[in-house]
């Protein structure tokens, strides 16, 4: 049965549980509401509840944990022999799921009976023709062995299926009678509903943690099959990055550092270009401008922060980086590329602008008037009194908004994508086309990926590196603004 | 003492006075003039980047909503239309079909003899043939007898547009400039025109070298299906996670852990969200590639922190003495939240949600890495199967006509970003007015 009618039917039956055990609290009450211990609807929620939540974990766990199941079994029937010199395990098993899923098309659309389907061999039938005249188009002819292996597959899947359904059904039909065995009018419906309640919050909240935990496991993972094929030491401090594509062989060469040269240039441009536009911005927002005024810049210069990146991406491509290379790298003689650093740094500078000035404007809108008035009393000019007074106490939130900005440019992807260009580079010349640790991991992570291979798996590893910059970047923000705050009463 | 004092000073008039300023002051009134000139030009230059980024993309892709078309009379028996499907190159003979539109077309406007029909069938879309068989697939009474408006070639379309020239033409191995001439004279006899683009709206990508074709159909119900499924999955985690957090959680190691948790996942790059997605939701779980159902959930992750913080926000600023009240009256603490606290919370919480959303809608970079690059012929199905099916999304399309050689494209890519720069503008305008409309001061 598929899965949305299993939920249509947990629905429909928490409804009627809720009525169920509703009425039984009201007929235990002998309908007078007064001499129950909770309000009616509490002894329903209470039915439904126990019906839903069982019966919904089991359906998700069961999802999650019925195809590793399902491919260990068949992953361990297929015989070695299956399995030739020239492909891995994973690869004829990509393969069988692709059978199987073939063999569901043909009798969905009526091309194949589901008896047919169970007992056809490679012997007597082209699979693949069959099986391509639904539009299932396969790689290669279909051997005995994977056709088999696909058919258990398939076999075992709808028993499974077929066991979850009844076990789904029958863990809900379970908690109902157990609640409606304990409605009475003495049962104290609404404390359990509330604990019931509590609980799905608490799970809730932790799904933050989940989160957090899966980004480090995942690329924990697959980071540490990359280091089993290739070298940490060359990975880390290796000049030369140049992967060879996956098929032609070759060995390839991962040298994190030109990818963390593109990156680290492009950032600090950018901070050249965000650091005094921002900050400038929001010293005139806080101390100069009226309050018309205000009310204009700020939204206005907020805008570039609500700009979707692929926006500013195409911005970079097709105005920027053209505009650049005939005005400027051109007729200097520095270059005859339209993307270039220069490019994505000056777009990216400009996207920053809003987040170190808005974070700016807060922090120095938090110093405390009297140690303006102070300052003026002393007979400082407004600007002296901005920068001797007003920006020396707001300094450790200054630095912490461009700590931010840093760790927005250095994991930002699309504008680099689109305005940096591919060629991992180690050149001082901002009008050359470099790339960065984000843009290789879009080029390594799309289209067809190998887990197997290391062309893949650098991605990981590149993933990890630039987590833990990010990171290393909020969490040092966060402590100096902590650690260095000053208090005003 | 006073007097002494008084008289040691020398009676030379001061060196400066509030009347007459001297050099030092007027150095540092210069430099307050300075300080005060950066800040307003820093505005000005913030400012004026946006009026320059906006209009960049507004001058380059507001074309892309209009679109040259050929009309042309077409006439189909049932014979044709039976002899057509059942050969093996179907387009090749519903592309008979159309020239047979066109010389009689080019007749009555006295053209035939002036030009060569393979020159004049060239200017039409490659397209043009599959939009006759559908049309022709969903007929019921024949001979089919229309005006068909086909699709112009993309040069064609770009020379009426200005993008393409003579002098492209002269190097062009796909148009020649006798075939612009020739597009020119029947724009003249009124067979060709220039006009609004529905398609461009509704149609799929089409192929890469059919830049007239390519239509935002797909990457809308992408976009579509991605923020139900956010919507579904991140306001009520969010809200939940938030309610426990804000008005039920003890102060202990736990707590802080998942609100460090929370507001670094905040600031974590969008792309490594990608990487988890095609790790745990791809590789792992086994869930479908370019599926709109991982993309949701990919970006429910994104979006959390943006709807928890919003979300306590909001739920911290409801005034303690509403929820003393209710817990006075007799009411849980449970009751308290749900029927008191949550509904005055609601505005803040429904605005915090539309602005997690737009966010949600613009991002690109994890939706690369879960395979939404693929080329998409074939609309999604409906909801709740159509959450598999591949399909694209907005800024995955800017992205994917960008990498297109054809410069027709880049007109697309701009016109779609157009689409979703105003889809951006509807939500945050619908969030502002909702803020401004529930918005209670306590």
């Amino acid at each position: 049965m598929p899965v949305i009618w299993i939920l249509t039917l947990i629905l429909v039956f928490s409804i009627i549980g809720f009525f169920l055990g509703r009425s039984r609290a009201m007929a235990s009450a002998g309908g007078d509401m007064r001499s129950l211990h909770s309000l009616p609807s509490y002894y329903g929620y209470n039915s439904a509840l126990f019906l839903a939540v069982p019966s919904l974990i089991l359906l998700g766990l069961w999802l999650i944990l019925q195809p590793i199941y399902i491919e260990n079994r068949i992953s361990g029937l297929l015989p070695a022999a299956a399995i030739s010199e020239d492909t891995t395990r994973s690869l004829v098993m990509s393969d069988v799921r692709r059978v199987a899923e073939g063999l569901d098309v043909a009798v969905d659309q009526g091309a194949m009976t589901a008896d047919e389907a169970r007992n056809i061999r490679t012997e007597f039938v082209d699979v693949r023709e069959r099986l391509g005249s639904v539009g299932v188009a396969l790689g290669s002819e279909v051997d005995a062995p994977i056709l088999n292996a696909a058919q258990q597959y398939r076999e075992l899947s709808s028993t499974m299926n077929i066991v979850m359904t009844v076990l789904v059904l029958a863990l809900g039909a379970a908690g109902l009678t157990f609640s409606y065995v304990r409605t009475d009018k003495d049962f104290r419906a609404r404390n359990v509903v509330e604990s019931v309640i509590k609980g799905l919050l608490i799970l809730a909240s932790t799904i933050a943690i989940l989160t957090t935990v899966g980004i480090v496991f995942s690329m924990l993972f697959e980071t540490r099959n990359f280091f089993t094929q290739y070298n940490w030491v060359e990975f880390f401090f290796g000049t030369v990055w140049d992967p060879s594509f996956s098929g032609r062989g070759g060995l390839s060469e991962f040298g994190l550092i030109p990818l963390l040269w593109g990156t680290l240039y492009i950032s600090f441009i950018a901070l050249s270009v965000a650091v005094p536009i921002g900050l400038f911005a929001a010293i005139y927002m806080s101390e100069y401008a009226s309050p018309r005024m205000r009310s204009f810049a700020k939204p206005v210069i907020e805008v570039l922060a609500g700009i979707p990146t692929i926006v500013y991406g195409l911005f970079a491509l097709i105005t920027v980086g053209p505009f650049l290379r005939d005005f400027i790298a051109e007729p200097m003689g520095l270059g005859s590329s339209s993307s270039s650093v220069m490019t994505a740094g000056l777009v990216m500078g400009i996207m920053l602008i809003p987040f170190v000035s808005s974070l700016s404007d807060d922090i120095i809108n938090a110093v405390p008037q009297a140690m303006r008035d102070g300052s003026f009393g002393l007979g400082a000019t407004h600007s002296e009194t901005i920068r001797q007074v007003v920006i020396p106490a707001a300094l450790p939130g200054i630095v912490g908004a461009i700590l931010l900005a840093t760790s927005r440019a250095i994991g930002e992807t699309m504008i680099v994508v689109l305005g940096a260009g591919a060629a991992a580079k180690l050149d001082l010349n901002p009008f050359e086309a470099m790339t960065t640790v984000t843009v290789k991991i879009v080029s390594q992570l799309t289209g067809d990926t190998d887990f197997s291979s290391p062309e893949t798996l650098v991605a990981f590893a590149l993933g990890l590196t630039l987590f833990v910059m990010t990171l290393g970047l909020n969490v040092l923000a966060l402590y100096i603004v902590r650690k260095y705050r000053e208090q005003y009463e | 003492m006073s007097d002494a004092t008084a008289h040691s000073t020398p009676a030379t008039p001061p060196a400066s006075s509030l009347f007459k300023q001297d050099d030092r002051v007027k150095r540092r009134n210069a430099a307050e003039k300075r300080f005060k000139a950066y800040g307003l030009a820093a505005i000005g230059v913030g400012v004026t980047m946006l009026i320059i980024l906006v209009s960049s993309v507004l001058s380059q892709g507001l074309s892309s909503f209009r679109q040259t078309f050929v009309t042309l009379p077409v006439t189909i028996t049932q014979a044709e239309f039976e002899a057509a499907e059942a050969s093996m190159l179907k387009t090749g003979k519903y592309k008979k079909l159309i020239q047979r539109g066109l010389e009689q077309r080019l007749a009555t406007a006295e053209l035939s003899d002036v030009v060569a029909i393979k020159d004049a069938m060239g200017l039409l879309s490659g397209q043009a043939p599959a939009d006759l068989r559908v049309a022709a697939l969903s007929n019921q009474t024949w001979p089919l007898r229309q005006e068909f408006r086909f699709l112009a070639n993309g040069r064609v379309d770009g020379y009426f547009k200005g993008r393409v020239t003579m002098e492209i033409a002269e190097r062009d191995s796909r148009i020649s400039p006798e075939q612009l001439q020739l597009s020119q004279q029947l724009a003249d006899a009124g067979i060709m025109e220039t006009r609004f683009n529905r398609g461009f709206l509704t149609r799929t990508d089409g192929s890469p070298t059919r830049p007239e074709a390519a239509g935002l159909g797909v990457a809308f119900l992408g976009s579509l299906y991605m923020m139900m499924v956010v919507l579904a999955l991140a306001l009520p985690i969010g809200v939940a996670t938030s309610i426990y957090l804000e008005e039920f959680a003890p102060k202990n190691r736990w707590t802080d852990l998942i609100e460090v948790n929370i507001s670094n996942l905040a600031a974590v790059p969008s792309i490594v969200f990608g990487i988890l997605g095609l790790a745990i939701f791809i590789n792992f779980a086994g869930l479908p590639q370019s599926a709109p159902l991982v993309g949701g959930l990919v970006l429910t992750l994104m979006t959390l922190p943006t709807i928890i913080i919003a979300t306590r926000a909001s739920l911290k600023s409801v005034p303690p003495s509403i929820r003393d009240a209710a817990l006075g009256l007799g009411a849980s603490k449970m009751q308290t939240v749900f029927h008191h606290v949550l509904p005055l919370a609601a505005p803040g919480i429904l605005t915090g949600t539309i602005i997690g959303l737009a966010q949600a809608l613009g991002e690109t970079a994890p939706l690369l890495l879960i395979g939404m690059v693929a080329l998409v012929q074939n609309y999604p199905s409906a909801p709740p199967a159509g959450l598999e099916d591949p399909a694209t999304a907005l800024p995955v399309q800017v992205y994917i006509w960008t990498t297109r050689s054809d410069p027709a494209f880049v007109e697309r890519a701009s016109g779609a970003i157009i689409v979703l720069l105003a889809f951006l503008l509807i939500m945050n305008i619908a969030a502002i007015l909702l803020r401004r409309r529930f918005e209670r001061r306590w």
